[in-house]
């Protein structure tokens, strides 16, 4: 080839290139909270780990759609020893401030969100321990074999460890230190974007990250991303339609219509993996919000069955939620590993029947009882407990409301003894699997297992079938144990159901980002249209 | 006069330490911050251990006892909800408020003093009666209101002021500033209206007021038959007679505005010290609203110290 014309084809690169430099596109996300820090072990957390998907990278992370993708792993498996298993990492990675991505980082970061200030460690109650095999090999041993090992990793970010030691970040935050840990502020993960500032509550800045490993898998047409919080729903909207941000999460149901009708905007709108339901206290000898003298009402199955009967899914759905939800019977999304389309079904019923059940029961005249519900945590969850009042109204139980702020109704149902017997709570999951379900809503509560149970529900077979479920490694066997637990709950009518979370999002036309469906948008994945 | 300042100074001192109690004692109605500071897979035994680890588990005079223990060395904790020491974010939102509110004090003092003034002299003109039945709006509706008005307005429809934030800011030392810059200006333009129209309202409602009950005193009536020109009447005498009460007013305002500028901040998500209470509330951040409600309590007293000290100047007979 002549000078001229490796000169020309210079030339032509850099045309190529100066046009890529051209077309740099930024975007600027809003929705309604921050991240509460960049310490990707501090705090489990929705929000937290949206941004951190970002910055940071587990070994395995889960698209729109919740499948699980390698991310630096590239592949993993059980070895011969049914309680060991083994990744494989993906060569030439590099953190954002140059440093070689390697086994030694992977076993620091794991071992990092086991540490007892970490948030992080419920996911990890399994491990025995990790070990290096080689650069790009490692093993993590489980006390006992656990199938569901992935699916516990895919929020566990991984973090320089050389970074760390010399930032002295070995630990996440622990609140008795006076000193502000390095890793609150700071980051440095192998990420799509990299960190450029942070002012918390007010914005986030980062940009591309030129020399990430897929780069030419992902669209990556994002070259400045920005994150800015904004707290009241009009503002957040008025950003969006003044143009100021190009994406907003969090939209409140109410105002979808009036953003659809904008010739400039998009919503897209898509189920969440989280579950709507009523809890009751079916352990308790007596109730002491009730007035039923001597007796629980709810330990009775034919009174939960009329309450079950009673609530009207799809009036809910119409009234509460302007259409935006997917009413069922099922306590499990349908991304959930066990969900079929009989236990989604809604139960069949009316008011008479759910009447004639109550009196069969001998509450002919109903009673009274309180529920509790939180007016600040799920999409409009008060007005779910004041249609849902209304309906177990018609078939005499008199339901006496008390809606408060997430901050007092969660300790409620935590506490042990829990504060309530009856109340509304709202369930995600993020292993997509019907265990974690079972292990915090359905087993016994003990040191381990049936820390959200707020039933006072204690079914010695059912936890031996619970327990079982995590180490089983027979698939075949191990669905069939699923599928039997779901019927007995859903016999038992230990839950009420009420619907699966929709989301929007909201943006600017050039856009399309999918509704994810454990709410983290992950814009590696966004391209921008050409319209 | 000495010791009219000594005694309203201790009185600031015993309001700062009450209200820190009062405080205390109520956080456990707040809610409990272990709910958002454990993660959904916490166990029964993770919730204790950290309900421990931050002392929670002690009763409410032990726990604001090791408080004021800690705050006398200037350490005010370590915020729950974002990891970082209490002193620090608040330094670091601090100037966001003060120039919120000494801007819209500013703009409600001149203007509400201006209109209140024009409305006195001239009660009976068209102007001067529009602009009264205007200023009852302004005391009627609720700053969020006027907030988004103001925001659908200027922002979504015609588009020249931004929405939310600051804007570009600049660094001088510790403080932050958005007077020098052009995005920080406009950013300040929509908060600063909607914090300072209540306070307009009022200063101007009450200039008025006291300027028609001073125009009927006797010594006006004395000066005026002296054949001294109208103008100095108003300006010279009856204005500085009228301006006693506003100062107080003003001045307890002043307080206000800046302690509770939170409707304000949270509409526009003004990162001052209103938006950080507010975000503690929901999370049950103790370090950071105790640390708050003291600073609330102490600019109180501040004011009002200044106010008494104020007074002393304006008006000789409290100089004896």
């Amino acid at each position: 080839m002549t000078t001229c014309g490796k000169l020309a084809i210079a030339l032509l690169a850099a045309t190529a290139l100066a046009t890529t430099a051209a077309d740099a596109r930024s975007l600027k996300w809003a929705r309604s909270g921050d991240a509460l820090t960049l310490d990707p072990h501090a705090q489990n957390e929705g929000p937290t780990h949206a941004l951190g998907h970002h910055i940071y990278e587990p070994l395995i992370h889960r698209d729109s759609q919740g499948k699980e993708v390698a991310a630096l792993a590239v592949s993993w498996k059980v070895t011969d020893d049914a309680n060991v298993w083994e990744f494989k990492l993906r060569p030439n990675v590099k953190f954002h401030n140059g440093n070689a991505f390697n086994a030694d980082d992977v076993v620091f970061s794991l071992q990092r969100a086991m540490q007892p200030t970490s948030d992080m460690k419920g996911l990890l109650t399994s491990v025995d321990s990790i070990t290096k095999v080689d650069d790009l090999t490692v093993q993590i041993k489980t006390k006992g074999p656990n199938p569901l090992l992935p699916n516990n990793l895919t929020d566990l970010f991984i973090m320089d460890k050389e970074w760390a030691e010399a930032n002295n970040a070995q630990k996440p935050q622990d609140y008795k230190n006076k000193e502000e840990n390095y890793s609150v502020r700071n980051a440095n993960g192998t990420g799509p974007f990299q960190l450029v500032s942070r002012e918390p509550d007010v914005k986030t800045v980062m940009k591309r990250n030129d020399s990430y490993w897929g780069i030419g898998t992902f669209p990556m047409e994002i070259t400045e991303l920005t994150y800015i919080p904004i707290k009241a729903d009009a503002t957040r909207l008025a950003a969006l339609l003044s143009g100021e941000v190009d994406f907003v999460q969090d939209v409140p149901v109410q105002d979808i219509e009036r953003l659809k009708a904008q010739q400039s905007l998009r919503v897209n709108i898509g189920p969440e993996n989280r579950t709507i339901f009523f809890g009751m206290d079916v352990g308790s000898a007596d109730l002491k919000t009730d007035n039923v003298d001597g007796k629980n009402p709810f330990a009775d199955k034919r009174v939960r069955q009329a309450m079950n009967m009673a609530l009207n899914r799809q009036a809910i759905q119409r009234v509460a939620m302007r259409g935006q939800s997917v009413p069922t019977g099922a306590m499990a999304a349908p991304f959930v590993h066990g969900w079929t389309k009989e236990l989604d079904a809604i139960p069949a019923g009316d008011a008479n029947t759910a009447k004639k059940l109550l009196a069969d029961a001998g509450y002919p005249n109903g009673f009274n009882i309180t529920l509790h519900c939180p007016n600040d945590r799920y999409v409009n969850d008060e007005a779910i407990c004041q249609a849902a009042v209304g309906m177990w109204g018609q078939i005499g139980v008199k339901v006496n409301l008390v809606s408060q702020s997430k901050a007092i109704h969660f300790p409620l149902i935590q506490k042990n003894p829990p504060e309530t017997e009856f109340y509304l709570l709202g369930w995600g999951v993020p292993t997509f699997d019907s265990e974690y379900t079972f292990s915090f809503l359905y087993h016994t509560r003990d040191a381990k297992y049936g820390s959200w149970n707020a039933l006072r529900y204690s079914n010695a077979e059912v936890d031996k079938l619970i327990e079982a479920l995590s180490s089983e490694t027979d698939k075949a066997k191990r669905d069939a144990i699923i599928a039997k637990l779901w019927g007995l709950f859903r016999d038992e009518t230990l839950y009420l159901p009420v619907h699966h979370q929709t989301l929007a999002y909201a943006m600017k036309t050039g856009f399309d980002i999918p509704v994810d469906v454990s709410n983290q948008p992950k814009l590696k994945y966004v391209s921008f249209k050409t319209n | 006069m000495i010791a009219h300042l000594i005694r309203s100074l201790l009185q600031g001192i015993l309001v700062i330490l009450a209200v820190g109690l009062i405080a205390f004692s109520m956080f456990r109605f707040v809610g409990d911050p272990i709910a958002s500071l454990a993660g959904q897979e916490a166990t029964d035994a993770d919730r204790a251990e950290l309900s421990e680890r931050l002392g929670l588990n002690d009763p409410f005079p032990i726990q604001f006892a090791r408080f004021l223990g800690h705050a006398a060395h200037g350490d005010f904790g370590i915020s729950y909800r974002q990891a970082r020491p209490v002193a620090d974010l608040l330094t670091e939102r601090l100037p966001a408020t003060i120039e919120l509110a000494v801007l819209s004090a500013l703009f409600a003092f001149i203007v509400g003093v201006t209109l209140g003034v024009y409305a006195a002299i001239n009660r009976r003109g068209l102007v001067a009666n529009s602009v009264m039945v205007l200023s009852l709006i302004g005391v009627s509706l609720p700053t969020f209101l006027i907030g988004i008005g103001l925001i659908y307005m200027f922002a979504v429809e015609l588009r020249w002021l931004p929405s939310f934030g600051r804007g570009d800011v600049v660094r001088i030392g510790w403080w932050t500033t958005g007077l020098l810059t052009e995005t920080g200006r406009k950013s300040l333009v929509l908060p600063v209206l909607t914090l300072g129209f209540f306070q307009l309202t009022l200063i101007m409602r009450l200039v008025r007021a006291e300027m028609l009950e001073t125009m009927r005193t006797d010594y006006v009536r004395f000066a005026r038959a002296r054949g001294i020109p109208e103008r100095r009447i108003q300006f010279r005498h009856a204005l500085r007679n009228t301006m006693v009460p506003v100062v107080t007013i003003v001045g307890l305002q002043l307080g206000s505005v800046i302690a509770f500028a939170i409707v304000t901040e949270t509409v526009f998500q003004w990162p001052g010290l209103g938006a950080l209470f507010v975000n503690a509330v929901q999370f049950v951040d103790i370090p950071v609203m105790a640390a708050y409600l003291m600073f609330v309590a102490f600019v109180f007293a501040t004011v009002n110290f200044i106010t008494d000290f104020i007074y002393v100047l304006i008006d000789p007979r409290l100089r004896m």
